[in-house]
């Protein structure tokens, strides 16, 4: 025990000492504007004070440890090499039933007292990263096909429907269709040169598509309007309705019909509502098609596509379809946030936004809906909870990640369900 | 007489200076299991790839004649259509999709048809009856296959938890599946034991009496392929050295060279003596 302790110790004052030369350009250096400019000053007992908390954390984190794997070795232990009987049919009821949970209370969410406009705003930007999220699964989680560049699509949606909106004057019902189509097309055009790619190459060429997607949108002045974004997109309506006080010619406004009193949360709710009927939408959608030939096809591709071919499964026709599906998801989430915000521009398609729908997919577990779910949740509301954190709020985000990836690897949700099972089946069969 | 269900004319599978099989001919019948040996490097597996279009070879005819049809060229379809057309195959080191159930498996081999049924996902979307039935179909030959090889309890296990044996058996219900013509097996009895490859053995006997499918194996287990064969085919470098039936192969010449290789001129006579000597000895 005694040389357990000194071994500890060795590694926490090495761990301090690391975190104190880290510390000295991090934290020792601070810089002050005073009349003669900006001047750096200093401040060494806080350099000092890190080393020590790092030193006293990593002690603590190494002996905890060492207490939590004796009580665990203390366990009558299951025979070495025997896998836990796995009960996927529990797995499966119990997705099922938080599923219909969860369905429950976003549709009742709006309708509850609490709820505010905060609520309804950020509940809405939840559903479009559940959206993008399922997108991004399919290509993803169920293809296997690897996408860092999936921010495309929902830039190429919402420019498909700002582009068609102020020009041609269309709706934003007319346009929902029509931006999934487009976003699709370009997701079977981007599946034509990365047919025979995979793993690093194919991350690289589809964080270019990504990219170069952005690119064009900041540089084509005269068609995406450049840095400057296009303003005055129509807001969706409902039934010919509009939400807005004033509404615009041709149309009557909801409470003005309605006969109740005018206020924006309405219209925030519709939004919300909206966005939950296309997340609900798309969730079905996906269900039914995982047990589709075309979905258990993908499946299969991740899995071995050497089998796959050697099946008469024609791996080209199963790759573009997971990225025009991926990607029309993508463009309707894309045609949405066109519509909520009244405006887009360059800037809200970065990189970052690719890297936060992979990370709620992966988060979430490959190719489980319900995982995509609760990763949204955690991604969109954790930033938000951390508020009082201010500057400090994505390193707890960070810290967040790293801590699920550590305890599950395999995602939150990382079983996977089988699409059918002979067990249910068996009573009916003639 | 009919002509036989493959022709294989002249196959020559070259990588770049490496001939890998060379000016190659072989038949495969309906209702036979006809056998391919040869010693390690012959170039079986490179026959079954071109067979079965996973490498387009450099010249050769490779003749499918379907009953009743026209008879297609193989070695001109995409790699992915050869299934199609009724030839189809396991792999050496087995290729099953691991994270999916036995029955998922089994369903995704019948992909070609269902995905005509489903039309293309659009009917199966919204389910409409044609599809239903399509399905039911789907999961009704499944399910024979599964009981067929004994895989019931195993149905809705993940394909990768299953030992090697029946991760094996799983490979052969998922390529009947596909309801082939000619059933290639690329070393079905490896890592099997004794009395795994005897089921084996008696397995292949009976899909070939029940369906009457012509059945091409590649095997080195001797005593499956001798027990179950009609024909057999022996290739060494690429080159096939002998054809005929299993007592035929036995005493062949040139079999046992490739196989026990060629004492040397002087000391085969000493082996020999030597031999003679000990059961001699052991008599006396």
């Amino acid at each position: 025990m005694a040389i357990t302790i000194q071994h500890h110790l060795k590694g926490s004052i090495i761990g301090g000492l690391i975190a104190m030369v880290l510390a000295v350009p991090f934290i020792g250096l601070y810089t002050v504007s005073t009349d003669q400019g900006l001047v750096v000053q200093t401040r060494w007992s806080w350099v000092v004070w890190s080393g020590v908390m790092v030193l006293v954390g990593s002690l603590a984190v190494a002996l905890l440890r060492d207490v939590l794997s004796a009580r665990r070795a203390g366990r009558p232990n299951r025979a070495a090499g025997t896998k836990p009987k796995r009960d996927d049919a529990l797995t499966a009821k119990l997705s099922k039933g938080f599923a219909i949970g969860i369905t429950l209370f976003a549709i009742t969410l709006p309708f509850m007292p609490f709820s505010d406009r905060y609520i309804m705003d950020v509940g809405t930007t939840v559903l479009i990263f559940v959206l993008l999220g399922m997108g991004l699964n399919v290509t993803v989680g169920l293809a296997g096909l690897l996408d860092l560049g999936f921010v495309a699509f929902y830039a190429i949606g919402a420019y498909s429907f700002a582009i068609l909106s102020t020009t041609l004057g269309w709706g934003f019902w007319v346009c929902l269709p029509l931006s999934g189509l487009i976003a699709a097309l370009f997701g079977a055009l981007l599946s034509m040169p990365i047919l025979r790619l995979r793993g690093d190459y194919l991350a690289i060429v589809t964080l270019g598509f990504g990219e170069i997607t952005r690119i064009i949108i900041l540089n084509w002045q005269s068609f995406t309007g450049g840095p400057a974004g296009i303003s005055g997109i129509p807001r969706p309506s409902l039934f010919g309705l509009s939400f807005d006080r004033r509404p615009p010619e041709g149309l009557t406004s909801f409470h003005e019909v309605t006969g109740i009193s005018f206020a924006t949360e309405h219209r925030l709710m519709f939004l919300y509502l909206i966005a939950l009927s296309l997340v609900l939408a798309a969730a079905w959608v996906i269900k039914r098609l995982r047990a589709l030939p075309i979905g258990r096809a993908w499946e299969a591709l991740r899995e071995d596509e050497i089998a796959c071919r050697s099946l008469g499964i024609n791996p080209v026709a199963s790759k573009v379809s997971a990225y025009a599906v991926g990607g029309m998801l993508g463009g309707f989430a894309g045609c949405f946030f066109a519509a909520r915000q009244g405006f887009v521009s360059p800037e809200s398609f970065t990189f970052m936004e690719s890297a936060l729908i992979l990370a709620i997919v992966v988060l979430g577990g490959l190719g489980s809906q319900i995982g995509v779910v609760i990763a949204a949740l955690f991604i969109v509301l954790l930033p938000e909870v951390g508020r009082e954190f201010a500057d400090f709020r994505m390193i707890v985000f960070g810290i967040a990640m790293i801590a699920i990836m550590v305890w599950r690897p395999g995602g939150l949700l990382s079983q996977r369900i089988p699409t059918i099972r002979l067990s249910s089946i068996k009573g009916e069969a003639a | 007489m009919n002509a036989p269900l493959l022709s294989v004319t002249g196959l020559t599978m070259r990588f770049g200076g490496l001939v890998a099989v060379d000016g190659v001919n072989l038949t495969a019948e309906t209702n036979r299991i006809t056998a391919l040996i040869g010693p390690n490097g012959a170039g079986k597996t490179t026959i079954f790839n071109c067979l079965t279009g996973f490498y387009k070879p450099t010249s050769g005819e490779l003749t499918l004649n379907r009953p009743g049809q026209l008879p297609v060229s193989l070695q001109t379809l995409p790699g992915y259509q050869v299934s199609r057309h009724g030839v189809v195959r396991t792999f050496q080191n087995i290729r099953l999709f691991p994270r999916m159930t036995v029955l998922e498996n089994l369903l995704v081999a019948q992909h070609v048809g269902l995905m005509k049924k489903a039309a293309f996902g659009v009917a199966g979307l919204i389910g409409l009856k044609g599809w239903r039935t399509a399905e039911k179909e789907a999961i009704d030959r499944a399910r024979f296959w599964i009981e067929r090889l004994d895989l019931t309890s195993v149905a809705d296990e993940e394909a990768g938890n299953l030992s090697y044996g029946v991760q094996r058996r799983v490979e052969i219900a998922r390529a009947m599946n596909t309801n082939p013509l000619l059933l290639c097996l690329d070393e079905p009895a490896a890592g099997l034991n004794p009395k795994e490859t005897g089921v084996l053995g008696e397995l292949l006997q009976g899909i070939r009496e029940q369906f009457g499918i012509g059945i091409l194996l590649i095997e080195h287990d001797m005593g499956l392929v001798m027990g179950i064969s009609d024909r057999i085919h022996v290739v060494e470098y690429g080159r096939k050295i002998a054809e005929g039936t299993p007592e035929q192969i036995r005493s062949d010449e040139r079999v046992i060279k490739a196989y026990l290789g060629e004492p040397d001129e002087e000391e085969l006579p000493a082996i020999v003596a030597e031999d003679v000597a000990g059961q001699e000895g052991g008599r006396a």
